[in-house]
């Protein structure tokens, strides 16, 4: 009985930690409780239910004596590398090629591994991504360089900030200012050409696509808490970046 | 015309796709997913399509070619389909209900605001469009033993 019952608090273990990495990357909630259910079985654990918000994780587990655990999340950030790496192990689990312990290894060393790319990469992209929107919304070449100014300060200023201040929506706002600033800046002088484009291209990188997307998935989903608090995240950072842009253009 | 339009909404794509972590073999894939529903899109726009219309169907694609993808490389869909999006999302109208707003022109701010709030809608109209196919599909070709999800 007590290696049973040792047994079963290893598994809620590491359910936890697959369902808080997958969570603080943004994965659907859907498919976060479906893996922590799934990782669950295969270790020949049945009767489990989870609950999850965006902000926590309620798991508990009936047999063989019926324990509950609850996590806080409070951070999240956009992570699709460390989604697709807790999708991997936990096919592997299903699979029977890991034991509770090795799968516990496996998922710490992700949550480690923090990020792919480097953060001047990072910037380097959603500039290049802000120069292509430009072009995609029917911009002139000429204002190929501004917008990837814009878009890279105004990606960098949100991300470093980010880190000083953990608020989310002061960050995307000031993202947001610096994107105003440096656009009314270079067209004064002379050096971009038409405002409207060049804002609304350089903004992309800041907007919230995957929490809007995935409010969505997991509304239809019949999660109506995570969607509805998930669309009132994209709304804040929509409002966010909304409010910089208006607060520089009241200026101009 | 049309080159300019593919070479930057594959770059723009798949830089999107660095910026959300994704994994490095994937970047190509989120590439191809963004640029077919933006190609789409901006083609249905050409014909005189109404602009939601013309988002409903880019978004349909976008989510039925990461779903191609998915099954493919054994990758959570998503991967692939939040980049593909980011495109089709109404930057230019909320910016432009923006800065009616700050100029006091209420009316036509909240008309924008309107419409961006509709074509939002009709992104999550395509994904669902897209996501409920999948699944029947899926019944179809596997009535007795319901595939994994991917």
């Amino acid at each position: 009985m007590e290696n049973l019952l040792q047994r079963e608090h290893e598994i809620i273990k590491v359910c936890l930690l697959a369902g808080q990495i997958m969570l603080q990357s943004g994965a659907e909630t859907y498919r976060v409780e479906d893996t922590m259910v799934r990782i669950a079985a295969s270790f020949g654990a049945l009767h489990t239910h989870s609950y999850m918000t965006p902000t926590g994780i309620i798991f508990s587990m009936e047999d063989p004596q019926p324990i509950t655990r609850l996590i806080r999340i409070s951070d999240r950030t956009t992570n699709l590398y460390k989604i697709e790496q807790v999708n991997m192990v936990s096919r592997s689990i299903s699979t029977g090629k890991l034991s509770i312990a090795e799968a516990k290894a496996a998922l710490e060393e992700i949550e480690k591994h923090d990020t792919i790319y480097p953060l001047w990469l990072k910037v380097m992209m959603a500039a290049i991504a802000s120069g292509c929107f430009l072009i995609m919304f029917k911009g002139i070449w000429a204002d190929f360089i501004p917008a990837m100014i814009a878009g890279g300060v105004g990606f960098y200023s949100s991300v470093f900030l980010h880190r000083v201040v953990p608020v989310k929506f002061f960050s995307e706002f000031t993202g947001a200012l610096m994107i105003g600033l440096c656009s009314i800046l270079m067209v004064i002088y002379g050096f971009g050409g038409n405002l409207d484009i060049i804002i609304i291209s350089s903004v992309m990188p800041l907007v919230p696509g995957l929490l809007i997307t995935n409010a969505i998935r997991d509304l239809m989903a019949g999660h109506l808490v995570s969607g509805l608090s998930k669309g009132a995240e994209a709304f804040i950072t929509s409002f966010a970046i909304g409010a910089g842009i208006a607060f520089m253009l009241s200026f101009y | 015309m049309y080159i300019q339009q593919i070479v930057t909404s594959f770059v723009a794509s798949a830089a999107f796709g660095m910026i959300f972590n994704a994994p490095r073999k994937a970047l190509l894939q989120c590439g191809f997913a963004g640029m077919v529903g933006w190609i789409l899109y901006i083609w249905l726009q050409e014909m005189q399509v109404v602009r939601i219309t013309a988002t409903v169907v880019a978004a349909f694609i976008v989510t039925m070619v990461s779903h191609i993808f998915a099954k493919k490389y054994r990758t959570p869909i998503i991967v692939f389909s939040v980049s593909g999006i980011i495109p089709l999302v109404p930057g230019g109208l909320a910016y432009d209900a923006m800065r009616k707003a700050v100029q006091n022109q209420y009316d036509q701010a909240v008309q924008l605001g309107a419409e961006a709030f509709m074509i939002s809608g009709a992104i999550a109209l395509g994904l669902l469009l897209a996501e409920v196919t999948n699944q029947i599909t899926r019944k179809i070709a596997r009535p007795r033993k319901p595939e994994k999800e991917q």
